[in-house]
């Protein structure tokens, strides 16, 4: 870093400051949320008491539970249909439909949620209207719509480790005699377990995290917590919200920092094999 | 071995691996937009759902087919729509240029660095990504608000005496687009960058071509399909964004996304919206296709 330091001062700086771009705003809601004051930009010395509301906010404890269930049945789903995807684009190439999937498979990535929330409530709308099913909206609803955007994100992920994934090792397997099945179960799975785990992971915060689909697609009765932190937050700054945040900065933050650590020790696992 | 994965699964399994997935989006991801084109065409009413059907039957078992192309009309007649378009456009067009400028040089210094670093350094730029967007955009009401932190920072030093007016402004919405969308365009733009080839650089640099000219010469155009594609990846969603500019925006800030959403829960009425999001889609074809031919041709250059 230092040589690179003296060759490219400008880049480095640029770094950095892009660097506080993204973190100060972060900050700024962690400090805050130990704020006495009310009024968010009045020091009133330190405090956990907005945590402690936080604890007692029934409405947005009940949407958080809600939205943790949806969001782990979601990323479960999301990465069975998105390994499926993954095998089907990298491995199956000929089969029909393998082009087409693969358009369809990016679309969602950048696809506006607007139109996603829209037209899948029109979708759900008129299916009731002829089958009878979904009987209204709500958890399944949403259900539903999160594995949609959440099984192309699985799918990069998957895909990229499948396509540079070392091949040998399967064929050494099958030489020895094991059955195609085998492999697939003991070796093939095994190695594409990190994209399987980061995949679950992204499919759970991307769940977690919308807002606008969720609108759509819900029903009463099926108030995510991102609702809930919408509806609080246009109403202006509240503490209750920087406490929330604070908490979730703080679950992902370790679960990262548990993520490099166990991928660390793998990689050095791998170089001292080699 | 996979040919034999193949071969175990048969002709039917394949199909099977492929079709899963494939009804999936088919029924619910490509399905849905022609119920937008449908909705589009039909006549609002006071009902739920708050539209009419086309086909209608009469008593007399007449059934009878009306398109209503009087939404797109509206939209037509209607400035507050174009102009909505237009801002969505300018919005996005610019945050676009302005996450470039940001995010190049970020990501290429990320790709100069010891190989050991990169990994790290890649890892800062992915975390704020995994807090709620939500929260991230929150966050910088507390900053632009008139009495915000960024007020009291430049009151504090002096350089204004009385608070600026930043939030529910244009300014708030750029700094908002840009801030969400950052890591999306320095995750592509790494990729390519990381894999230049430096032979062309060293060879450059042993004739004697300054930094600057070997980056405008050499590396900037080898970068162009990680740029095109990290751009749409920012332009595209960017187009639709509603949350930006409905908590940082003003009354002022026209995007198609946020009168989309209006109209669709205030006004109920689902047909206009529908023809704002068939336009809407559009409009998106083109930078859609762009992506895809820049990702493509990266991943070639990368196979």
């Amino acid at each position: 870093m230092r040589a690179l330091f003296s060759r490219y001062p400008l880049l480095i700086i640029l770094l950095l400051c892009g660097y506080a771009f993204l973190y100060l705003p972060i900050f700024s809601l962690i400090i805050y949320s130990f704020n006495e004051s009310r009024l968010v930009t009045v020091w009133g010395g330190f405090s956990t008491k907005w945590y402690g509301e936080l604890v007692n906010n029934a409405p947005l404890l009940n949407a958080a539970w809600l939205s943790i269930k949806i969001a782990a049945l979601n990323a479960t789903l999301a990465i069975v249909l998105g390994t499926f995807a993954a095998l089907a684009i990298v491995r199956m190439r000929g089969t029909r439909g393998h082009k087409s999937l693969g358009i369809m498979v990016t679309a969602p990535l950048v696809m506006p949620e607007i139109i996603i929330g829209l037209s899948l409530l029109l979708l759900f709308v008129a299916l009731e209207d002829l089958t009878g099913w979904p009987e209204g909206r709500g958890q399944i609803t949403i259900l539903i719509a999160h594995v949609t955007f959440s099984m192309a994100y699985v799918t990069v992920i998957v895909q990229s480790r499948l396509a540079h994934m070392d091949r040998s090792i399967e064929e050494a397997a099958m030489d020895l005699g094991a059955r195609p099945l085998k492999v697939f179960f003991t070796i093939t799975l095994p190695m594409i377990a990190p994209a399987l785990a980061a995949g679950w992971l992204l499919a759970f915060t991307l769940s977690m995290d919308d807002l606008v689909i969720a609108s759509f697609v819900s029903g009463p009765g099926a108030t995510t917590l991102p609702m809930v932190v919408y509806s609080s937050v246009r109403l202006g700054v509240s503490p209750q919200i920087n406490a929330l945040a604070t908490i979730m900065i703080a679950v992902v933050s370790l679960a990262v920092l548990i993520a490099a650590v166990i991928m660390y020790r793998q990689e050095a696992a791998d170089q001292k094999r080699k | 071995m996979m040919m034999s994965l193949q071969r175990w699964l048969g002709a039917n399994g394949q199909r099977l691996i492929v079709g899963i997935p494939w009804f999936w989006l088919a029924l619910f991801f490509v399905l849905p937009f022609l119920f937008i084109l449908k909705i589009s065409l039909s006549e609002p009413q006071l009902a739920q759902p708050p539209y009419q059907d086309w086909i209608r039957e009469f008593e007399d078992g007449l059934l009878t087919i009306t398109l209503n192309f009087g939404n797109y009309l509206l939209l037509l007649e209607d400035d507050l729509y174009f102009s909505a378009l237009m801002g969505s456009l300018s919005i996005a067009a610019v945050s676009t240029v302005i996450c470039l400028l940001i995010g190049y040089p970020m990501a290429y210094a990320i790709a100069l660095s010891p190989k050991h670093w990169r990994m790290p350094l890649l890892m800062l730029i992915i975390l704020p990504f995994w807090t709620s967007f939500l929260i991230r955009v929150y966050a910088w009401i507390g900053i632009l608000k008139d009495n915000g932190l960024l007020n009291q920072l430049l009151m504090g030093i002096g350089l204004i005496d009385e608070p600026l007016q930043m939030l529910h402004t244009p300014i708030a919405v750029y700094v908002g687009v840009v801030y969400s969308y950052l890591p999306f365009l320095v995750l592509p733009l790494y990729a390519t960058l990381v894999r230049l080839d430096n032979t062309l650089l060293e060879a450059a640099a042993d004739l004697g071509a300054r930094p600057w000219r070997q980056f405008l010469t050499i590396t900037l155009p080898q970068s162009i399909p990680g740029v095109m594609a990290g751009s749409m990846l920012v332009f595209i969603p960017v187009m639709g964004e509603f949350v930006i500019p409905d908590l940082l925006g003003g009354p002022d800030t026209l995007m198609i996304g946020k009168l989309m959403w209006t109209e669709f829960f205030s006004n109920k009425d689902w047909p206009v919206a529908s023809s704002l999001a068939a336009i809407l889609l559009l409009v998106l074809i083109i930078p859609f296709v762009v992506m895809r031919h820049y990702e493509q041709r990266a991943n070639e250059e990368q196979g």
